[in-house]
């Protein structure tokens, strides 16, 4: 262990290097009280007043649709992927970890080289799909996948394996004695101790389907489905290029959900992605 | 012994109850759409029932004269080549000078972890277009020292880089990896090799290196997936401009089903995609045998796919 005292000069490199990391964030959450001249041509980070008008002129930037619309849509369609995904997902792992069954090997392999799979590949056969299914400017095409554990449910599905495996086994039998069925032990005994690891899948499913600008681009063609990503690509189409300070406002509101999750599960992401070594 | 087949026979039919809603999932959103991607590439589908068979020929016409095609090829194996590399460099390097005991850790990992949590968002795609703007962050800064910056977004030498460091930036996520697997290298390792007088260096090059290769290989590769597909950055910031510098592959895949709706051709370019990405894995996967060390001879220890 070093001394405090030669430990210092570590200390204040690693605080200017972390301060340049977030200084484009701090820059975007102060920008957003500037009036555009101040955003511009400026380096110092406090605006000199606070024009909170900002926020106002963003909240109502499109026409006829303030952004509490899509912020609900968002909400809206990333909580429908998260229980999806939940569902799905566990399901599947208690089956691979736990239940053996014919091919259940083929499966498995499947399942890991899906991990990896670039989906990019499949979207214009999906779309197809779902143009013929009639999903078209609805959440179902991203919704429904979800369900069938398709939103990065192989990620998930490993995860939770990972998790269950360990779980002593001794517990399984213990239960099978007692006369309990598997379905029951999954509900009533496996499912609470998968807290943690169900908490981290739900977190990963809400943060990457609020982001998953592309699915958005693709699906949803009616402004009042718009999700909050179409919506800031709308306005920066727009209008956003005249009123920066607005435009910062809103794309700052739009990334409030995504920090306070991480703020508040930092644990869980820190566990997440070190124990599976996965993306994030 | 015909109740002990009825009790396994239960149990098979339970397994499958609970994978089908992945395995129905699979079938039908991923194996089908796969399959039929191999047909819709050889088409000249354009979203209309009229539409031929075409063989080969999106292909020949990809390889034989679409320019925009191989720009997009070039300036995607471009970003690859250049944020993959400095993003695992720069990741680990923190991730090593973390690594050394010192206090107030999970303060600077929450820090450094912070861009990635929301490098992929449209809203950070418009801060990145507004610090490489004319008159952004960068500009102002260089301008402290009398340099006259430039639209660094606009300028079809700078916009592929501005990208890059957009990639960079979130090294949060690889670095978490690297940080786990740090852990993992016996302290007394260091101990032992520093008393026969080994500088840091040596330090790094015979032990920190060969003991971690395995998640270096794992970051490689998951990162070398994942940026090949690049979209999001490259649609919002420079809309794949200027002059086709950032047209990554995705994005021209995008434009040409869905503005042009040439769809069958589009398949194709997915095609290419897809083999690169698995040409690029393969060589990965063979050039490990080389570098990748794996602590016992059944790679346990490793961290394996």
């Amino acid at each position: 262990m070093m001394t405090r005292w030669t430990a210092l000069p570590k200390h204040i490199a690693l605080s200017a290097f972390g301060f340049i990391m977030i200084y484009p964030v701090l820059w975007l959450f102060f920008g957003s009280f500037k009036k555009n001249d101040e955003i511009f041509g400026n380096a110092s980070l406090l605006p000199s007043t606070l024009h909170w008008s900002n926020y106002y002129d963003g909240w109502f930037a499109i026409n006829e649709l303030p952004f509490h619309i899509f912020f609900g849509n968002s909400f809206l369609l990333s909580i429908a992927i998260l229980l999806g995904s939940l569902f799905s997902c566990s399901l599947a792992a208690y089956g691979f970890a736990r239940i053996n069954f014919p091919l259940k090997g083929v499966w498995f392999a499947v399942l890991m080289v899906t991990i990896m799979f670039p989906k990019q590949i499949i979207i214009i056969p999906q779309f197809l799909m779902f143009a013929e299914l009639d999903w078209l400017n609805s959440y179902l095409p991203m919704i429904v996948p979800a369900w069938l554990g398709e939103f990065n449910g192989a990620f998930f599905i490993f995860l939770l394996i990972q998790f269950i495996r360990g779980i002593p086994l001794e517990l399984d039998e213990a239960a099978v004695v007692d006369g309990a069925g598997k379905v029951r032990f999954f509900l009533l005994i496996m499912l609470p101790l998968l807290k943690p690891a169900l908490f981290t899948i739900s977190i990963f499913a809400f943060m990457w389907s609020w982001d998953d600008f592309l699915s958005h681009l693709l699906y949803i063609n009616s402004v009042e489905l718009y999700p909050v990503t179409l919506a800031l690509n709308m306005f920066l189409d727009n209008t956003g290029k005249t009123n920066w300070g607005a435009m910062f406002s809103v794309s700052f509101l739009s990334i409030v959900p995504l920090l306070l999750i991480f703020f508040f599960a930092q644990k869980h992401f820190v566990e997440g992605i070190s124990t599976t070594g996965l993306k994030g | 012994m015909n109740a002990k087949r009825i009790r396994r026979l239960k149990e098979y039919s339970l397994g499958y109850m609970f994978i089908l809603p992945w395995l129905a999932g699979f079938l039908a959103f991923m194996l089908w759409p796969f399959i039929y991607s191999f047909y819709l590439a050889l088409t000249d589908y354009r979203f209309s029932a009229d539409y031929s068979f075409v063989g080969f020929g999106n292909f020949a016409e990809l390889f034989a004269s679409d320019e925009r095609f191989h720009k997009s090829l070039w300036v995607t194996t471009k970003l690859v080549l250049l944020a993959v590399p400095l993003k695992l460099a720069f990741s680990l390097g923190i991730a090593m000078v973390l690594n050394k005991g010192i206090s107030g850790l999970s303060f600077y990992r929450t820090v450094y972890y912070l861009p990635s949590i929301i490098g992929g968002s449209v809203a950070v795609a418009i801060m990145w277009m507004q610090i490489f703007g004319r008159g952004g962050l960068i500009n102002v800064f260089l301008q402290m020292f009398g340099i006259q910056g430039k639209d660094w977004i606009f300028n079809p030498d700078s916009a592929l880089y501005t990208i890059v460091i957009l990639m960079v930036w979130q090294f949060g996520s690889t670095m978490l990896i690297f940080l786990a697997g740090l852990k993992q290298v016996p302290k007394e390792m260091y101990e032992a090799v520093s008393l026969d007088g080994a500088g840091r260096w040596k330090q790094f090059r015979h032990i920190t290196l060969p003991l971690i290769s395995p998640v270096i290989f794992f970051n490689l590769i998951m990162q070398t997936i994942q940026t090949f597909q690049t979209f999001t950055q490259g649609y919002v910031i420079t809309k794949g401009g200027p002059v086709d510098e950032t047209l990554f592959m995705v994005i021209y895949i995008y434009q040409q089903a869905f503005s042009s709706l040439n769809m069958g051709y589009a398949q194709a370019i997915s095609w290419v995609l897809l083999v690169i990405i698995g040409f690029a894995t393969v060589i990965h996967f063979i050039a490990s045998r080389y570098w990748v060390h794996y602590e016992d001879s059944d790679g346990k220890k490793g961290r394996r796919l």
